[in-house]
């Protein structure tokens, strides 16, 4: 991947910059409305990765390494998988069977809620970082 | 007229499922493989997402009016899954193929076999 | 918490892969694979123990009863195969530490773990679900998972053969997609032993019939059923050896599981052998395939390419076992499935002992070997007498039974057929076994100085392999009685 001298390509790097923390806030619009309407783990963590390979495209590589370095990704993979996982796991130690977010919380519905919200957190954050660690990785070959 | 118009989701189905696999069968550039492979599978995504549609169905969000018709959501729940899959196997395909480059120097397939053809069975 | 155990069984490898991608050290991370598929294979057998008298165990994942959510459905045949496949898993882990120390790099021995487990993962998940759906999200998962597996071996060459199978899996794995696709459009219900029930009743047969031939190719293609073996070979020839090891015991066997319980539980057989004559599309295509499997065999040079040539022979006899669609002969497939599954991990485990300390399968060069590795060519020498089926290995008991089975539906020629191959087999592992012992000239031998027993490590899982397998062939009438167990269950559809 080619990084372009700084001086070049002003505007795009100016409508970067006022578009990163609208892409990013979106992302987190539909990530935590996504247990009530449209949305959920899967679509946030695209756009939510999305800024970030925004941002990677017009200032490189180097520069979004040092925001989001690879090996806190590598981190956050396996987080967000865990948290998945643990959230089943804790259901079943609970007394419920895999996923059965009715024993999370005193009532079945904030349960739910709690249940669901874990899971999509995990399910977002390994979307994310999958994302980003694919666009490293390929961006990063000559 | 009416039986080919009236099912014009499955004509595209067919068209775009047809293209990729001419593409993925007649192309020996892996890359070019995996672009015929990615619209084969869009094409299954396509069949999905039309056979959710219910006649004046709305989104399936829930609302006030009982008598609301709502379209199936479980095909498009099933393939955002699918749509996973299918960016996890172009995923895996373009490092191997960027793995390919390093070792071979070609991603052409043809060429490819040839130096494989070369080397000495061991 | 036993009620949770089908859960268990696939969040224990599920939860370690992760774990073991933050852990990044080799030996530990070895370890915790190990322990992970070690416990997945024990609540296999507790649960397997739980059906065994042929009840069933229906686990509503998220408290959602089936049809509504997704289900595990375990029966004395799939947790039978699930068994198989945790247990070759761990036999083969175990094995896997020594194997992959040459030719990886050891900080991406944890990537290798992580892959190894979630292939695990998603095989037993394709086995024990009860959700059409989630059979083909389970698949993906074993498949993705596997190109990587196998794009870890040695040579170059072993990264074409990923791509190669990573190409015809995708297409098989889209086949199954759409033909589930259909299923949903025609019946309305993703849930498998609800479509039992709705199948018979739909009003667009016509989507049904679309639906069953794209779901039996795309399986077929899975389970390299000849003629659409094409990427087993190139696969298993280049991948790592343990890799190797794993999937001719796991992954071939496990969609056939699929194509059975596609055919007996979910369609049924009256449809699928009534209906379709479907016997006349599968029975043809096993005597092709395990006739010119076995004779292309003999001519191979590479004792890998060999095994993998005879790999496709040998689901050729499963294959004949299941068209014929009579309790006798499911039994003699459920059979044959296990036992192969046994037989060919424990040879390609031996092959890899070769391979870790000669450095090639080149049959040719391997000369008089036994004076080296005693114990490797012992255990090559017993696992290949099962494959040939000589009386009081597990081999002779499926294929007895198999022919037993196609004598009495009067499939007379197909038997012989069978006779036929199994001498091709006698002639491809006897030659190899011939050279391993004795010596032809005395010019090849070059490069064997120095060469060694194979490390403690690797043997005993190979041994205790192959002490399973002995046990179940001598003691042949308790496994076919566990056999026809399965066979009846898978016979008898859904409760």
């Amino acid at each position: 991947m080619k990084i372009y001298p700084r001086q070049h390509h002003r505007v795009l790097q100016v409508i970067t910059r006022l578009m990163v923390p609208f892409v990013l806030m979106f992302g987190l619009y539909v990530q935590f409305h996504g247990d009530y309407g449209p949305g959920g783990g899967f679509q946030a963590g695209v756009i939510f990765a999305s800024a970030f390979i925004l941002y990677g495209l017009i200032f490189g590589l180097h520069r979004t390494r040092k925001v989001l370095p690879p090996s806190t990704l590598r981190w956050l993979v396996s987080f967000g998988v865990l948290l998945y996982a643990g959230t089943g796991l804790l259901t079943m130690l609970l007394g419920g069977n895999l996923l059965d977010y009715d024993v999370l919380a005193s009532n079945p519905l904030s349960g739910q809620h709690w249940g669901i919200f874990a899971v999509e957190l995990g399910v977002g954050i390994t979307v994310t970082s999958v994302m980003i660690s694919l666009f490293y990785g390929f961006a990063s070959k000559r | 007229m009416a039986t080919v118009l009236g099912f014009y989701n499955y004509w595209v189905v067919i068209v775009l499922m047809m293209a990729g696999l001419y593409i993925l069968i007649s192309r020996y550039n892996l890359i070019k493989k995996m672009i015929g492979l990615s619209i084969f599978q869009t094409s299954i995504f396509y069949l999905y997402i039309s056979i959710g549609k219910v006649e004046n169905g709305t989104a399936p969000i829930l609302n006030d009016d009982p008598a609301t018709i709502y379209s199936n959501p479980l095909p498009h729940v099933l393939i955002l899954t699918a749509i996973v899959v299918g960016v996890a196997t172009t995923a895996v395909a373009l490092a191997l193929s960027v793995r390919i480059y390093e070792n071979y120097g070609t991603i052409e397939e043809d060429e490819i076999r040839a130096l494989n053809a070369g080397e000495h069975e061991l | 918490m036993m009620d949770q155990l089908p859960a268990l069984q696939v969040m224990l490898p599920m939860t370690m892969a992760p774990l073991i991608v933050l852990i990044r050290n080799p030996k530990w991370s070895w370890l915790l694979a190990t322990l992970a598929t070690g416990a997945a294979c024990l609540v296999s057998c507790l649960l397997l123990m739980q059906v065994i008298d042929g009840s069933v165990i229906r686990y509503a994942i998220g408290g959602w009863e089936a049809p509504t959510g997704i289900e595990f459905y375990i029966d004395r045949a799939n947790a039978g195969v699930a068994l198989l496949v945790t247990g070759v898993s761990f036999v083969t882990l175990i094995y896997a530490y020594h194997s992959i120390q040459h030719g990886i790099d050891s900080s991406r021995h944890y990537l290798f773990y992580t892959g190894w487990l979630l292939c695990t993962t998603g095989l037993i998940g394709m086995v024990i679900t009860g959700d059409a759906f989630n059979v083909f999200v389970f698949l993906e998962i074993s498949s993705l998972s596997t190109y990587m597996l196998v794009a870890f071996g040695s040579d170059r060459r072993a990264l074409v053969a990923s791509f190669r199978y990573l190409v015809i899996g995708s297409i098989g794995a889209s086949f199954i997609l759409l033909g589930i696709g259909f299923l949903y459009a025609a019946t309305g219900t993703l849930n498998m032993v609800d479509l039992a029930m709705r199948i018979p009743t739909t009003e667009s047969p016509r989507a049904v019939l679309v639906a069953f031939s794209f779901l039996t190719v795309g399986v077929m293609i899975k389970a390299a059923v000849f003629p659409l073996h094409g990427w087993l070979l190139s696969a298993y020839h280049h991948a790592p050896i343990a890799v190797t090891a794993f999937l001719a015991g796991t992954a071939t066997k496990v969609s056939l599981y699929i194509l059975v319980r596609m055919f007996f539980s979910v369609f049924g057989e009256a449809y699928s052998f009534e209906q379709l004559f479907l016997n006349w599309v599968l029975l043809p295509a096993a005597i092709a395939g395990f006739l010119t499997m076995s004779l292309v065999a003999i001519y191979q040079t590479d004792l890998r390419r060999m095994l993998a040539y005879s790999s496709v022979a040998q689901i050729g006899y499963i294959i004949a076992g299941i068209s014929l669609a009579t309790q006798q002969g499911l039994t003699a497939a459920v059979v044959h499935m296990f036992n192969h599954g046994m037989v060919k991990a424990a040879l390609f485990m031996a092959v890899g002992c070769i391979l870790y300390r000669v450095g090639h399968t080149h049959i040719p060069s391997l000369q008089r070997l036994i004076s080296r590795m005693p114990f490797t060519v012992t255990a090559f020498i017993i696992a290949g007498l099962g494959l040939i089926g000589v009386p009081l290995t597990v081999g002779f008991v499926s294929k007895f039974s198999l022919i037993q089975a196609l004598m009495e539906r009067g499939w007379w020629a197909a038997a012989v057929l069978i006779l036929v191959s199994s001498v091709m087999a006698t002639a491809y592992v006897g030659r190899v076994i011939y050279l391993l012992l004795f010596r032809e000239s005395r010019s090849e031998t070059a490069g064997m100085t120095g060469v060694n027993e194979a490390p403690l490590l690797m043997l005993a899982p190979l041994y205790a392999l192959l002490a399973l397998s002995v046990y179940f062939g001598v003691f042949g009438s308790q496994t076919l009685r566990l056999a026809a167990g399965a066979a009846q269950t898978l016979l008898g559809g859904y409760q």
